[in-house]
């Protein structure tokens, strides 16, 4: 029976990816006694999914590394509900329904619903033979089987960014025959500066990927499982398996069913509340204002998706959160280890950095006038931690010292203010 | 193959039996607190951070480059700092004491 002088509080959590499980395990640390409730469609055990693109698709390895081995979550009290999807949320009597049938009483509601991939409207795509997205273990799974099922091995990625290139990269590693049809006119447009797109573009052709920039793909033609890919400029290509990464839609439904305000994402505050006060949004669904870059954003990564975990947790239990509002990021292609740190849009200066004892490694570091806005390390991993302490301390860097390649990067880069 | 003590934040030695993978999946596996693994196990962010006791430092050895630029993040990183991602399960770990890093 429940104590009416202590009434049981109760979170419920949408989502139990990367944000999700940390929010509940994070819950647990900071001391949260209440029931937690977390809730995913996907049948599998959460698992991680950075790897699905990069190791699991060229290992033995069952996709799915697990975020928590099992036992964890019962010895946590969380119940995991897995293989279940929240169909509908009624913020006034504060109350979710599954599409199991039952309905669940909140205290809290977290939605970390994440993004699901979109599939262009590409004429026959729908028809097309081993077509996959990439972003679920079970994605990965099916690419992998495609692949040691199909007699000829010619996969065609639709989608030159992180996802189909680190695609690009796995399947080739496994002896595919691999093309890359980019629509922009260069690789990774939106989010590098061109010296980073054509080192990828050359790091691919140099593994004997082909790779083409400006390929608008306007059909998918099928006969007997083998697709004929075909671009709006006439070009053709043959694909056994193709593998679509051109980004993501939100997953808004649930939100919207609330009545939450909406805007590219979730609408969070800095506390990762929506607009109702018992509902917070985490992770790749929701829109935050960063205080670094004094704008909005919504981010789609792991760091973004635990920072925002541990945030929530400890508004929940009433502790003061811990912000970090500068993100990272990382990709392995082939055996290049490239670290990011901070956002590059509205950088009015690139400098390409490369050091004398190390021809595999450099760096790219963007500027907003004075003001280093991000760093992109190739096999560099002391660039990446210099770019976060010199970002993270808005400290200025002196840009002829940085470069001067028989400058060892240092913090005696800094500008003494 | 090795039992590993890691003695957490709140000092508490907690020791666990490896027979294969890295030291921080075997954290994770056994929910170690301080371990997080956040990466996955390759090397990006520094979340499995341990200080190896001195005297059995050449057991696991030097970390690479990447992995020493990488504590770097981290100032509570010393001489004896590794990144258990890193650290493979062999045999001869067994015995071996880790600290996990403060936050």
């Amino acid at each position: 029976m429940m104590n009416a002088q202590l009434p049981q509080e109760t979170c419920i959590i949408v989502g139990a990816s990367h944000g999700g499980v940390n929010l509940a395990f994070a819950l647990r640390k900071e001391g949260y006694t209440g029931r937690i409730q977390l809730i995913d469609t996907d049948k599998r055990v959460p698992y991680h999914r950075p790897p699905l693109s990069k190791k699991h698709l060229i290992s033995d390895e069952p996709a799915g590394q697990l975020l928590k081995p099992l036992q964890a979550y019962e010895k946590a009290d969380i119940d995991l509900q897995l293989g279940v999807t929240v169909i509908d949320v009624d913020p006034s009597e504060k109350t979710v329904t599954l599409d199991d049938g039952s309905s669940h009483v909140y205290t809290q509601l977290v939605l970390a619903t994440g993004a699901q991939p979109i599939i262009p409207p590409i004429s026959g795509v729908a028809s097309a033979a081993h077509l996959y997205t990439l972003r679920t273990a079970n994605d990965a799974q099916a690419i992998a089987q495609a692949f040691n099922t199909c007699q000829q091995k010619r996969v065609v990625v639709i989608g030159g960014g992180y996802v189909g290139l680190e695609a690009a990269a796995s399947l080739r590693q496994c002896g595919a025959q691999v093309t890359v049809l980019e629509r922009e006119s260069r690789l990774l447009a939106r989010v590098t500066a061109p010296d980073m797109s054509d080192y990828f573009y050359r790091l691919h052709q140099e593994n004997r990927v082909a790779v083409f920039n400006a390929k608008n793909v306007s059909e998918i033609q099928t006969h007997n499982n083998e697709n004929l890919v075909i671009c709006s400029d006439g070009s053709q290509y043959p694909a056994d398996i193709i593998v679509v990464g051109v980004g993501v839609h939100v997953n808004t439904h649930l939100a919207e069913k609330a009545g939450l305000k909406i805007d590219n994402g979730i609408a969070v505050d800095a506390n990762n509340q929506t607009s109702d006060d018992s509902i917070y949004a985490i992770g790749d669904c929701c829109a935050q204002f960063n205080t670094h870059y004094q704008r909005w954003l919504r981010l789609e990564s792991v760091q973004n998706a635990l920072e925002q975990a541990k945030v929530v947790a400890a508004v929940i239990c009433a502790k003061p959160p811990k912000v970090n509002a500068i993100p990272w990021f990382w990709s392995d292609q082939y055996a290049v280890k490239l670290q990011m740190v901070g956002l590059s849009q509205g950088y009015d200066k690139v400098v390409v950095r490369h050091e004398c004892d190390n021809p595999q490694s450099f760096s790219v570091w963007y500027f907003n006038g004075d003001e280093l806005l991000s760093v992109d390390a190739v096999n560099h991993a002391k660039a990446y931690v210099l770019g976060t302490k010199f970002i993270t301390q808005r400290q200025r860097v002196n840009i002829s010292k940085l470069q001067d390649s028989s400058l060892a990067l240092s913090s005696d880069l800094v500008v003494q203010v | 193959m090795a039992n590993i003590t890691f003695i957490t934040q709140d000092n508490i030695p907690v020791t666990v039996h490896g027979e294969s993978g890295s030291v921080m999946e075997l954290a994770v596996e056994n929910n170690v607190a301080g371990i997080d693994g956040d990466c996955g196990g390759v090397c990006s962010c520094a979340t499995c951070h341990v200080h190896v006791a001195k005297e059995q430092f050449s057991l696991v050895g030097q970390a690479s480059e990447i992995e020493k630029d990488m504590l770097e993040l981290d100032d509570d990183a010393d001489e004896y700092s590794r990144l258990c991602c890193q650290i493979d399960i062999t045999p001869e770990l067994d015995g071996l004491v880790l600290t996990v890093a403060g936050q």
